[in-house]
């Protein structure tokens, strides 16, 4: 696919503007298998198993989010909770009002989105570090607004209702499922969005935003569109979390610890690109697992491996693969294809 | 009288706030970060405190006169250090570090004091002694100590910014670092003195804040970092004694949404920080919008 029409000029050199270095149908293939794969767990695996991989699908979706916004958009944001905890509450609403909890996770997921609106009018005139606090009172304040009403639970929380008579079996198949769905969704809608012509803007933003404003980005766009995607993907792994815990509980689900565990995932795992995100989230899991009779432990590694990283790997577990291997699970980026004397292609990355 | 009751406490109040803050908006001034672990610090500084009263059983402010200047310079340690590397390599890293600094300090109060809330001096007269104004206002003394001590710090740390050599030498930092450079200051010298003014007051605040009330691993972000900030928003960027100014409508707000509906107390809070966002984003105190 060229972006650049052929001159006559460039067919004599020969210059081709490509996605991608390899062929990338052999990874998008290896991609679907390994969604099938997954899909068929429940059937393969013990439900233990599929309860951590539901979580794992919860971080990994979070942790796409935040690399959407602070990788791409270069939004830091510490009250991404704020979503989790709306997506969860939207889905014991509308259980409440009889609806199913599984039918209800797309609407829930939509309400976010339209919740991250008010939202990003109240917040986007701040920068960087005054960005991150006020998305933190704001998610405060969410928490505190919903913990007036009694109804759904108040201060203490309430469990989830619309799973009378689900037979346990189905009812973590379901979850499972519903936790892939999320994530896969996520992950492709952050690929497409990263390799339309948003994504080129929001790379554009990431390498220098200066230059993209005289460039005639829309910046300020830009940033609202993607700040309120990531408001529909956090809103909805904290859907798949209501379901997953069968209970909605306001200091669970609005807690900081999401974001900082979405945050450190992407830190570890890459930020600025998609793979980043999936390295993260193995790794947190890990530290999860092993380290889980051992309470505050894993979240103090998981900081100071995140600082760790953030100060002498900046570009993530990812980063220095991709550095020694420029490997791209996700093609997103442009290659610059040329023949040089030899008829072999050389080529120079951007 | 109730009412007047809440709105002098909360008043009062505005002092702690302004306590917690200014240590912040100091720190974003001249250094340009945003200190995401700056609450949790102040409750490190709370259970050093508790820590030397219970091995030593020394009077508890006698523990303010030792813990204070060694948060000091434990704030200009880890300036120099940690965040000084992370503002070489950019906003985002010192926002993560600092974010990471935060989990890693909560957590490890978390894993070795357990999640049980603490106070310091719980049977002080101090703490508990109150006088009357009239036959209905009742005012606790520590919290008009309190007071009395954020306005001592906020007139001492305007006196060494005005007219100290190193006072002027934050300032042009603040003002321009890189002229300031060009006039052979060692800004990272600068920033460690005002990294340890930030967590002095800090370490004050958390103090205070365990004898108003109680410290638990979460105060740190629940409570002082985000009121501190909602102060700074409030009172205006770059103004001292704007924080105080934003402590003191912080605190009212909260008195008159407690007095309102009990449970509303933060969240009254809260929105007052956002109308202020809406309506007057460089807050009370800036004469000129900011970008």
């Amino acid at each position: 696919m060229s972006l650049v029409t052929d001159t006559a000029a460039r067919q004599a050199t020969g210059w081709r503007v490509t996605r991608s270095h390899r062929n990338v149908a052999w990874t998008g293939a290896g991609a679907l298998a390994v969604v099938v794969v997954l899909a068929l767990f429940p059937y393969i695996v013990y439900s233990g198993t599929t309860a951590i991989l539901v979580q794992a699908f919860i971080v990994l979706t979070l942790a796409s989010m935040w690399n959407l916004m602070a990788g791409y958009a270069g939004l830091v944001s510490v009250g991404q909770q704020a979503f989790v905890g709306l997506g969860a509450y939207f889905v014991l609403i509308l259980a409440i009002h009889g609806t199913s909890p599984f039918a209800a996770l797309p609407v829930a997921a939509v309400a976010c989105g339209v919740a991250a609106l008010p939202m990003w009018w109240l917040v986007s005139r701040l920068r960087s570090g005054y960005f991150a606090i006020a998305t933190w009172v704001l998610a405060a304040t969410v928490m505190l607004f919903i913990e007036r009403f009694s109804s759904i639970g108040g201060g203490t929380g309430m469990p989830l209702p619309g799973f009378t008579g689900f037979n346990p079996t189905l009812l973590t198949a379901y979850t499972y499922w519903a936790g892939l769905a999320v994530t896969v969704l996520a992950m492709l809608g952050v690929y497409l969005l990263l390799r339309s012509r948003l994504g080129l803007v929001l790379t554009a933003i990431r390498d220098d935003e200066v230059a993209a404003r005289t460039s005639g980005a829309r910046v300020g766009l830009a940033r609202m569109l993607v700040f309120v995607v990531a408001g529909v993907g956090c809103g909805a792994a904290g859907a798949v979390l209501a379901i997953s815990q069968l209970q909605v509980q306001p200091d669970a689900v609005f807690n900081v610890q999401w974001t900082a565990e979405m945050a450190f995932a992407t830190i570890i795992g890459g930020l600025g690109t998609i793979e980043g995100p999936i390295i993260g989230t193995a790794v947190y899991m890990v530290l999860q697992q092993t380290l889980a009779s051992y309470n505050a432990w894993y979240l103090i590694i998981l900081g100071l491996v995140a600082i760790l990283i953030a100060l002498f790997a900046r570009r993530g577990l990812w980063g220095l693969v991709d550095e020694r291997l420029h490997l791209r699970l996700f093609p997103v980026g442009y290659w610059l294809r040329t023949e040089n004397g030899n008829g072999r292609p050389r080529s120079l990355r951007r | 009288m109730a009412w007047v009751n809440a709105i002098i406490q909360g008043i009062l109040t505005g002092g702690l706030y302004a306590l917690f803050a200014c240590g912040l908006s100091l720190m974003f001034g001249v250094m340009k970060v945003v200190n995401l672990a700056h609450g949790d610090l102040a409750v490190v500084a709370g259970y050093v405190a508790i820590g030397i009263i219970a091995a030593t059983h020394v009077p508890v402010l006698w523990s303010v006169v030792v813990v204070v200047p060694v948060m000091a310079v434990a704030g200009y340690v880890l300036q120099r250090t940690l965040i000084q590397s992370a503002l070489n390599r950019g906003v985002l890293t010192t926002l993560i570090v600092a974010l990471g600094l935060s989990m890693v300090i909560e957590n490890g109060l978390l894993q070795f004091f357990s999640a049980d809330t603490r106070g310091i001096g719980a049977g002080m007269s101090l703490v508990t002694s109150s006088f009357s104004l009239g036959s209905q206002i009742q005012i606790g003394w520590l919290l008009v100590v309190i007071f009395a001590v954020a306005v001592a710090v906020l007139l001492g740390l305007q006196y060494f910014l005005s007219g100290s050599r190193y006072g002027r030498l934050i300032r042009a930092v603040a003002d321009d670092q890189e002229a300031a450079q060009l006039s052979g200051a060692d800004y990272r010298h600068v920033f460690g003195i005002a990294a340890a003014l930030a967590l002095g007051t800090v370490a004050l605040g958390g103090i205070a804040y365990g004898m108003y009330s109680d410290l638990d691993p979460t105060t740190g972000t629940d409570t002082i970092l985000l009121f501190a900030f909602v102060a700074v928003v409030i009172g205006g960027l770059g103004s001292l004694w704007g924080t105080l100014l934003g402590g003191i409508v912080l605190g009212v707000a909260q008195q008159i949404g407690a007095q309102i509906n009990i449970s509303d107390e933060l969240l009254a809070g809260y929105i007052v920080f956002l109308a202020v966002l809406v309506l007057r984003p460089q807050g009370l105190t800036a004469r000129r919008a900011q970008s």
